[in-house]
């Protein structure tokens, strides 16, 4: 559709300049954290890394409508960047990711990149795939029932898309309109496994139609087209219109983990074309043209964002490891033999505070 | 009192539960304008209206998980399973999630949820309606499993299960739905979770048992007295887990002889570790081996009336090995 408006696209989404440089600023953290944690892992200090390099773009443009403290997401392994924007900051991200005995999301208790996070609203994930789905839809069920204005968010690679909970979780979704945002975060790997021999058709967006609802195919380079898609998901779901499928077409920069190596499958020319659709210098060159963006801006962002970085591993690293003594604990929420202790309930609506 | 049967008093739980508390939701398949396909939640819908009383799709997994995510978000949902053999496409929801959620979050979410769940034969349901699985849950840390046997315990528990911060499965043997009424306290009458009861006292052995196995051997105790002078102590364990250890070792105590009974297979079954608990603490009370009655070893109920006779245990059964052991 040609537009009249000679606006930038950003302005065209209802974002100002801060909006943009902010999400930008987002990507960067993320990334910044991203590569710390490699360094790391490879120092010994943490044991596994599950990367997000690459769909750092997807994520903070589909997060970003979301509102904090109100909103809901069910993470994946990859959403590093979805999990800051809603709220971790790089200090419980590292802290995770060390599994130091008070780190937000299950204080040493889960592998890294098991992201959650009560006072954020984003619900713990685990490690089959697929079943976080249902959980975000058990969310807008909630919702829904309770007459609530929540949106519940979830995101799953296109491998996960193929396991039979993704089919309950959409099914069930379009039955009832729930207020749900499934966000696909294509790289076109399953581990080793390429996109045509997972995905009878070649696309995930396409099976929504199944469900009655939108799949948009947006690509995960373009972050205002990311924005713009889960803006629109967003709108609808507050309207009481439903869910929505977006399949935002990313690249994986790096390896499955820490554990895989994809020169194994991977052409190197293949690898090495993937940073041509890295989308942090293809929003930087977007901002840059639009004159949001300058040199200064950028160097000034950046060292900022390295300073944020090493605070945060620095105290990440002074944080207390957890004891046998207390892996006993808060096995059930209320006194029973054999241990646990008690926690308030969830309050409706703000759930797990 | 009223005079309730054992699905009655299912359903009286659930209404008062949701009168009481506006978080309680029922979700499953056929629950709302139907009622259930045993009725459990008739006239509920009616009540409270498709939201609260959601009929969902043949979708187990989903039911699981939306109940998970409705429970981490601050609603009680119960959710019904059809037929306890129909749970395994929810498995991964139960094992991998409801029951981990609390300790892999460190406490800081909570899965408060209900799943209830019609099991056992003797329905006439062959091997896909007939299962007694209640052991591949109560091995599983974080879930909290009753199996109640009279109308009082069952509108109590699962009273109490609904109230609880804990998932919780409730089996409901399907035999016992209308097989007999008996009185139940009227108003806000809760039965705690993790809590034995004595149904019927004597000293010469103990006769540990849950859900339909409290009616069985309840009548072969009075066999046992009536032609043996035998007095059998009949435990309704009514939860599985926590397993209410005090209350089976007192009765070991006092009587020196154990028999265990349940319907699922004996390999592997819930009976086995009581076994093994009354092996390891009670070991200088006994006189006379634990003993297990327990199903046959084959998949599951046949459905020839001939074969699921065979398969089932009755009060005739309990008799039999209940003799044995006395006269050890």
């Amino acid at each position: 559709m040609a537009s009249t408006d000679t606006r930038p696209r950003h302005a065209e989404l209802g974002l100002g300049d801060a909006d943009v440089l902010g999400m930008y600023r987002a990507m960067l953290l993320a990334r910044a954290v991203d590569e710390r944690m490699w360094l790391m892992q490879r120092a010994g200090k943490i044991a596994f890394i599950i990367s997000g390099q690459g769909h750092e773009g997807a994520q903070v443009a589909t997060s970003w409508p979301m509102r904090k403290g109100t909103d809901w997401m069910a993470p994946y392994y990859r959403s590093i960047a979805s999990a800051m924007t809603f709220g971790m900051s790089a200090e419980d991200i590292i802290t995770a990711h060390l599994a130091k005995g008070d780190d937000v999301s299950s204080g040493g208790r889960q592998m890294p990149g098991h992201y959650g996070g009560a006072p954020y609203n984003i619900i713990s994930l685990s490690s089959p795939v697929g079943t976080q789905v249902l959980h975000a839809v058990g969310i807008a069920m909630g919702a829904w029932v309770r007459g609530d204005d929540v949106v519940a968010m979830t995101s799953f690679g296109e491998g996960t898309a193929n396991q039979g909970e993704i089919h309950e979780a959409m099914n069930f979704a379009g039955v009832h309109n729930l207020p749900v945002i499934f966000v696909c975060e294509n790289n076109g790997y399953a581990i080793s496994v390429p996109l045509e021999r997972q995905v009878a058709g070649g696309s995930v967006a396409a099976r929504a139609a199944g469900y009655g609802m939108p799949g948009v195919v947006v690509d995960g380079g373009d972050v205002l087209a990311c924005y713009g898609a889960a803006k629109e998901a967003h709108d609808r779901a507050k309207r009481g219109e439903g869910p929505t499928l977006i399949e935002a077409r990313v690249v994986r920069l790096t390896s499955h983990s820490s554990d895989d190596d994809q020169r194994r499958y991977r052409d190197p020319s293949e690898v090495e074309a993937l940073k041509e659709r890295d989308p942090i210098p293809m929003f930087a060159n977007e901002l840059r043209a639009n004159g949001i963006l300058t040199d200064d801006g950028e160097e000034t962002m950046r060292a900022e964002v390295k300073a944020e970085v090493n605070e945060a591993s620095k105290r990440a690293e002074a944080r207390p490891e957890p004891t046998p003594d207390d892996a006993h604990e808060r096995v059930y929420a209320d006194p029973i033999p054999g241990g646990g202790t008690a926690v308030p309930l969830a309050p409706v609506g703000g759930g797990g505070h | 009192m009223a005079d309730l049967n054992i699905l009655e008093a299912i359903r009286a739980a659930m209404d008062e539960e949701m009168e009481r508390d506006e978080r309680v939701m029922i979700l499953g398949e056929d629950v709302g304008r139907k009622g259930g396909v045993f009725g459990a939640t008739e006239g509920l819908w009616a009540k409270y209206g498709d939201k609260r009383v959601l009929d969902t799709p043949l979708s187990e997994g989903m039911i699981a998980g939306a109940a998970m995510g409705a429970a981490v978000y601050g609603l009680r949902p119960v959710a019904e399973i059809q037929f306890a053999d129909f749970v395994y496409p929810g498995f991964n929801q139960i094992v991998s999630e409801i029951s981990r959620i609390h300790y892999r979050s460190n406490g800081t979410f909570s899965a408060p949820m209900v799943i209830r769940m019609p099991y056992g034969g003797g329905v006439h349901g062959a091997l896909y309606h007939s299962q007694s699985n209640e052991a591949y849950f109560t091995h599983t840390v974080g879930l909290k499993i009753v199996a109640p046997g009279t109308p009082a315990d069952a509108k109590g528990l699962l009273k109490s299960s609904i109230r609880d911060p804990d998932p919780v499965m409730f089996f409901e043997h399907k035999k016992t739905y209308r097989l007999f009424r008996a009185e139940v306290p009227d108003g806000d009458t809760v039965v705690p979770i993790g809590k034995a009861v004595v149904a019927r006292e004597g000293k010469d052995l103990s006769i540990f048992c849950y859900g339909f196995m409290r009616t069985c051997a309840l009548e072969a105790a009075e066999t046992l007295a009536r032609e043996d002078g035998v007095e059998a102590e009949v435990v309704d364990l009514r939860t599985l887990r926590p397993l209410d250890l005090e209350a089976i070792l007192a009765s070991v105590e006092k009587t020196g002889k154990a028999l265990v009974v349940h319907e699922a297979n004996r390999f592997g079954g819930f009976g086995a570790e009581i076994a093994a608990e009354i092996s390891e603490k009670a070991f200088e009370h006994l006189d006379g081996p634990v003993t297990r009655l327990a199903g046959p070893e084959v998949p599951g109920v046949p459905f020839h009336h001939a074969l699921e006779d065979w398969f089932m245990i009755g009060p005739p059964r309990i008799v039999d090995a209940a003799r044995k052991l006395a006269a050890y």
